[in-house]
């Protein structure tokens, strides 16, 4: 992602903006992604709406209080897709569901129906939808262009929110011909019994009304970024021929999206969460990073991935790293398996967790550590 | 919510709480007898955002044990017209 350009402002020049506010929504290479505020002050000089605009470039000024117009602070640089160290621990964690901003859900169309708009040369934010709750879908893009197809020029496609499948596609032959050009991956994987974690979830969940079950992707999540504050080796960037660890964990889940693509945005300090925040967290996550709504920061400010494929029945999945960062932890399918322990089989379900790591950063020493940590700290679920 | 509801009523509810799930749901190409989450590709926590839906929508419970009994929309129609009935009784 080199260039973006501002699609809609969500504030008025003069506005009273607070830090965490979504102020603008800009359109990248990984899509359409909200731009919060990290100050509290008055918002002027909003760049113009359509103009590409080079990565770190300033979207707007803040005046903070008490200051002078004359001294405004530049405060809104476009959003980086590589975390620049000073971004790392400086942006607001956003752990609490956010509602999104007002008006900035201006269009509920899918990937396919969006794709089929630009093919076609159809302004989706100009049509009906006939969907559920009043979604755009691919029959209505069609039926668009067909009514449209009597009327001279079409209308220019503009996209609010949501990805461009392309575009995705294009931002993730990017990264990953980088990661493996550069990255010097090393690769482990262990099997962990999870037994007393899932005994002790039924449990949980069954005295929890449905609202506040936890699933066992949350168990995994939480495992692994805890382990990391034991193996800190793992958590942060190569930058400028060095590792640059980051002190907080911001692990980036990759959530897929359906049609093709996706996205890891991070949620923030996922060390320190407690499961059910964390559970919110990613479901949240999840919601808008398939319905669009996806934070700056959280596009920004993962210090390692996460990815799970179990859901369709993967036992194990070896990661691309995520250049600059330095590993990928991947969670396969539980599955059931025969299982020894002191001399006995019984039938135990296991998992197979696995660490892409860069070993310009580390050695698989540290990733062996790692992944026993995971293993251990899985078999004290109330700890968790 | 559910009290006198009608199956249509019922199954059109259903849909809506898909749809925020799932917002490129289209409803002329989904099959109501064959399971949800393949026809949609839905992972566990689409799943899950789906039965809490049904949760909120019909003021129903819905215990962990049934998840597996609700994989196609004409499951979650019986499930939510026998759960609705229970509960006006």
């Amino acid at each position: 992602m080199e260039t973006g350009k501002v699609v809609q402002w969500l504030v008025q020049p003069g506005a009273q903006v607070r830090s965490g506010d979504v102020v603008a929504v800009v359109e990248t290479h990984k899509g359409a992604i909200d731009v919060e505020i990290f100050l509290d002050g008055i918002i002027e000089d909003l760049v113009p709406l359509d103009v590409e605009l080079k990565v770190g470039a300033l979207l707007a000024h803040v005046r903070v209080a008490g200051e002078l117009a004359a001294t405004a602070q530049p405060a809104t640089p476009l959003p980086h897709p590589n975390p620049a160290p000073s971004l790392v621990g400086a942006a607001v964690p956003t752990v609490a569901p956010t509602a999104p901003a007002p008006g900035s859900y201006v269009t509920k169309s899918s990937p396919a129906a969006r794709k089929r708009a630009r093919e076609l040369g159809i302004d989706i934010n100009a049509i009906g939808g006939s969907g559920i709750n009043g979604a755009i879908t691919v029959s209505d893009v069609e039926r668009a262009a067909a009514a449209a197809a009597s009327v001279p020029t079409p209308a220019s496609p503009r996209r609010l929110h949501g990805f461009d499948p392309d575009q995705m596609r294009l931002a993730i032959a990017t990264a990953m011909a980088r990661s493996k050009r550069e990255i010097p991956h090393y690769y482990l994987a262990t099997t962990v019994d999870m037994r007393t974690a899932l005994e002790w979830l039924h449990a949980y969940n069954k005295g929890s009304p449905i609202t506040k079950r936890i699933t066992t992707g949350v168990l995994l999540v939480k495992a692994a970024a805890l382990a990391l504050r034991e193996v800190p080796e793992l958590n942060g960037f190569w930058r400028d021929g060095r590792a640059v660890l980051s002190s907080e964990i911001h692990a980036g889940n990759a959530i897929s999206i359906r049609g093709g693509g996706l996205i890891a945005p991070a949620i923030h300090n996922t060390d320190t969460l407690p499961l059910s925040t964390l559970m919110q967290a990613l479901s949240e996550l999840v919601r808008r990073a398939r319905s669009g709504g996806l934070r700056s920061s959280e596009i920004t400010d993962s210090t390692i991935t996460f990815t799970s494929l179990g859901d369709r029945g993967v036992e194990a999945v070896f990661g691309v790293i995520y250049p600059p960062q330095l590993a990928l932890v991947g969670f396969g399918s539980i599955v059931e398996r025969a299982w020894a322990i002191n001399g006995h089989v019984g039938v135990h379900p296991v998992v197979t967790i696995t660490l892409a790591a860069d070993h310009r950063a580390s050695d698989g020493h540290c990733g062996a550590l790692y992944l026993a940590a995971i293993s251990r700290l899985l078999q004290t679920p109330e700890a968790l | 919510m559910t009290q006198a509801m009608t199956e249509a009523e019922i199954r059109k509810n259903i849909l809506e709480a898909l749809a925020k799930v799932v917002p490129e749901l289209e409803e002329q190409t989904l099959k109501s007898d064959k399971p949800v989450r393949d026809q949609l590709d839905m992972d566990s926590m689409d799943a899950l955002n789906f039965m809490i839906g049904l949760h909120q929508t019909f003021e129903i419970e819905i215990p962990e044990s049934a998840y597996a009994k609700l994989m196609t929309i004409d499951d979650c129609v019986r499930y939510v017209a026998t759960a609705a009935a229970n509960k006006g009784a």
